[in-house]
C-alpha cells in the first residue's frame, strides 16, 4: 500500500510539467475561450457578461456565415487531392526502382519550406503577370488567369499550393506501406490480381488506419488554415479567401472583439470534435486493424 | 508446369513496361516538386529587370550574389535571426527536459490511474491553437510577456502530447533488466533517467529536438499574435513584414531571403535524414 502512494506521488512529480503546462496552457486558456464568449470584453476594459448574445450575433453575421462556407470549400478540395496525390506518389515510390532513394528526398524536400517561404515562393509563381506559371501556360497557349487576384483562382491558387507540401504525408504512407506483409500480394498474384485491384483489396484496407489518421490531421489543418492565404491574399479578393481563423484572428487582433472572438474559438472546437467523431464513426468499419 | 513456360517471358516485358511507366511519372512528378525551389534561386540570382523579362531565364544572365546582401540589410535580418534561434534553441531545450521527465514518468513508473492520464495527454492534441490564441495573449499579457520572445519558448518547457508519445513509445523498449540493476544499486528515478535510460535514447531524443527546431523556425501565427515590436521579429515574421512593404517589385530579395530560411532546415536534413523519415514514419503509427 505504501508502495503505491510512494509510486503515485514519484509520477506525478515526473509528469508535473505536462500538468502545470496543462493546466496554464491550455485548460485556463478553454476556460476563458468560454467565459469571454459569453462577454463583451476589449481587453482594455473588464469583460461584460451579455449571455448568448456573441453566438445569436455570429449566426447573423454574413462574414462568419460565408468563413465557414469558404473554410469547407477550401477543405473540400484540399483534402481528396492531398490524400490521392501522396498515396499515389507514396504506392509509386514503394516499388523497387532505380533512384528511389533520389526520388523520395525530391518528393520529401517542399515539406520542409517554411510556411512564409512558401506562400511567399508561390505567390511570385502565380503572379498573374510575370509568373512563371502563366508564362508555361502561354507555351500551351493558354491565356492564363490572375490567379490570386480572381475570386475564382484564389482558393484552388491556395490547395496547390499546400499540395506542394504533401511530402511528409508521403512518408508516413511509405512507412505502412513498408508493413504490407508481402505474402498478402503473393497470394493475389497467384488468384491473378492485377495492379489496381491489389491496391483496392490489399494495400488500401492494410494501410486503413494510417490513412483514416492522415484524414483526421489533414481536415483539423484545413479547418485552421491561416498562414498560407495571410500572406498570398490576406483574405482577397472580395473575401474569397477570408478564412475562418483569419476572421477569428482579426476579432482578436485587429477589432479587439474579445468576446466575439472567444465565440467563434468555442465553436471552431466543437466543429473539429464532430468533424472527428463523424469520420471516426463513418470510417470505423472500414479502417482494419490487424491484431497484434 | 509445361503451360507456364511462356509466361515469365511475357510477364518480364510486362514488367520491364510498367517499370518504364513508373519512372516517366516520377519523374515529371519530381520535375514539378523540384521545379518552385529551383525557381526561387534562379530569382533570387537575377538582377531585378530580368525577374519580369519575357521569356522568363531559368539560368541568370549574371549572377547577382549582390542580391543576398541588399536582401538581409534591407531587413535586420541578422537580428531576426538572432531572435529566431533564441527561441529555437531555448524551445528545443524545453522540450527535451520536460518532455523526457514527462515520458519517463509515463513510460517506467507504475501508478494509479496512469494510463486515463495518457489518453488525456493525447486528447491534448485535439485542441488547436486558434483555439486558445487569444486568451493567452491575455494570459501573456498580465506576465508582461507581450513584446518579448518568452510567449514562444516559455510553454515548450511544459511538454507538449505529441513528444511525451514518442519519447514514452522509447522508453518503453528499454529492458526494465537495466533499470532494476540501477534500482538495486540505489539508485534514484531519476538517476536513473539520466544515467540509464538517457544515454539509450539518443535517437528519439534527436528526433524530438530536430522536430521542435523546426517548428519553432518555422512558426508563423504564434510570432504574429505574440511579437508586437519589430526589434523581437523572428526570421518568418519579418520576412513576411518585408513582404508586406515591398512585395510585389522586389522579388529577386523577397526570394534570396527566403531561400536563406529554407537553406539551414535543408542543411539539417541532409544531415539528419535518418533520424527524420524515422520520426515522421512515428508520427503515422498511432493511427
Amino acid at each position: 500500500m505504501k508502495k503505491n502512494t510512494e509510486n503515485l506521488f514519484k509520477g506525478l512529480i515526473f509528469i508535473s510539467p505536462w500538468i502545470i503546462g496543462f493546466a496554464v496552457f491550455q485548460l485556463y486558456p478553454i476556460y476563458k475561450s468560454v467565459y469571454y464568449s459569453f462577454c463583451q470584453y476589449d481587453v482594455l476594459n473588464p469583460p461584460v457578461f451579455i449571455g448568448l448574445q456573441n453566438y445569436t450575433n455570429l449566426f447573423r453575421d454574413e462574414i462568419f456565415l460565408k468563413s465557414i462556407i469558404r473554410t469547407g470549400i477550401y477543405t473540400f478540395m484540399a483534402i481528396p487531392l492531398s490524400m490521392i496525390v501522396s498515396l499515389f506518389f507514396a504506392i509509386l515510390l514503394n516499388q523497387k526502382i532505380f533512384g528511389r532513394g533520389i526520388f523520395r528526398t525530391i518528393y520529401f524536400l517542399p515539406s520542409l519550406v517554411p510556411m512564409v517561404a512558401l506562400a511567399i515562393l508561390w505567390k511570385w509563381m502565380f503572379n498573374g503577370e510575370h509568373g512563371i506559371l502563366n508564362y508555361f501556360l502561354s507555351l500551351l497557349g493558354i491565356q492564363g488567369p490572375n490567379w490570386l487576384g480572381s475570386t475564382m483562382w484564389a482558393t484552388p491558387s491556395i490547395v496547390l499550393t499546400g499540395l506542394w507540401g504533401v511530402g511528409g504525408s508521403i512518408v508516413i504512407y511509405l512507412a505502412a506501406l513498408q508493413d504490407v506483409p508481402r505474402s498478402l500480394y503473393e497470394a493475389a498474384e497467384i488468384d491473378g490480381a492485377g495492379w489496381f485491384s491489389k491496391a483496392r483489396h490489399i494495400t488500401i484496407p492494410m494501410i486503413s488506419p494510417v490513412i483514416y489518421f492522415n484524414l483526421i490531421l489533414g481536415i483539423i489543418g484545413c479547418l485552421q488554415v491561416f498562414a498560407v492565404p495571410y500572406i498570398m491574399t490576406a483574405g482577397g479578393p472580395a473575401r474569397s479567401t477570408y478564412y475562418y481563423t483569419m476572421y477569428l484572428f482579426d476579432n482578436a487582433f485587429s477589432f479587439l472583439k474579445m468576446g466575439y472572438a472567444g465565440a467563434m474559438a468555442v465553436l471552431l472546437f466543437i466543429i473539429i470534435l464532430a468533424i472527428t467523431f463523424i469520420v471516426t464513426k463513418m470510417t470505423a468499419k472500414r479502417v482494419y486493424y490487424a491484431e497484434k | 508446369m509445361q503451360r507456364n513456360n511462356p509466361t515469365p517471358v511475357s510477364h518480364k516485358k510486362q514488367k520491364a513496361a510498367s517499370s518504364a511507366a513508373v519512372h516517366i511519372i516520377l519523374i515529371v512528378g519530381a520535375i514539378a516538386f523540384l521545379f518552385p525551389l529551383v525557381w526561387m534561386l534562379s530569382t533570387a540570382l537575377k538582377p531585378l529587370p530580368e525577374t519580369t523579362r519575357i521569356p522568363p531565364t531559368l539560368i541568370p544572365s549574371k549572377f547577382m550574389w549582390s542580391n543576398y546582401k541588399e536582401a538581409t540589410t534591407a531587413i535586420p535580418f541578422w537580428q531576426y535571426a538572432k531572435n529566431t534561434l533564441i527561441v529555437c534553441s531555448l524551445s528545443v531545450l524545453g522540450t527535451l527536459i520536460s518532455s523526457t521527465l514527462v515520458a519517463y514518468g509515463f513510460a517506467r513508473i507504475q501508478w494509479k490511474g496512469r494510463d486515463a492520464v495518457f489518453y488525456l495527454v493525447l486528447a491534448t492534441m485535439m485542441i488547436p491553437f486558434p483555439v486558445i490564441m487569444a486568451p493567452l495573449f491575455v494570459v501573456f499579457g498580465k506576465l508582461g510577456w507581450i513584446g518579448t520572445l518568452k510567449p514562444l519558448w516559455v510553454p515548450s518547457f511544459a511538454a507538449a502530447a505529441f513528444n511525451i508519445f514518442l519519447m514514452r513509445q522509447f522508453f518503453r523498449t528499454i529492458p526494465a533488466e537495466l533499470t532494476e540493476a540501477a534500482k538495486i544499486d540505489g539508485c534514484s528515478e531519476l538517476g536513473i533517467l539520466v544515467r540509464v535510460v538517457l544515454p539509450l535514447s539518443k535517437p528519439v531524443l534527436l528526433v524530438v529536438a530536430l522536430f521542435q527546431f523546426i517548428a519553432s523556425w518555422n512558426d508563423f501565427l504564434g510570432p504574429l499574435v505574440y511579437l508586437t515590436r519589430q526589434e523581437t521579429y523572428t526570421l518568418a515574421l519579418g520576412l513576411q513584414f518585408f513582404q508586406s512593404q515591398h512585395g510585389g517589385t522586389y522579388w529577386n530579395y523577397l526570394m534570396a531571403a527566403s531561400s536563406l530560411i529554407v537553406l539551414p532546415i535543408i542543411i539539417i536534413y541532409f544531415f539528419a535524414q535518418k533520424a527524420f523519415i524515422e520520426g515522421i514514419s512515428l508520427t503515422g503509427l498511432k493511427g
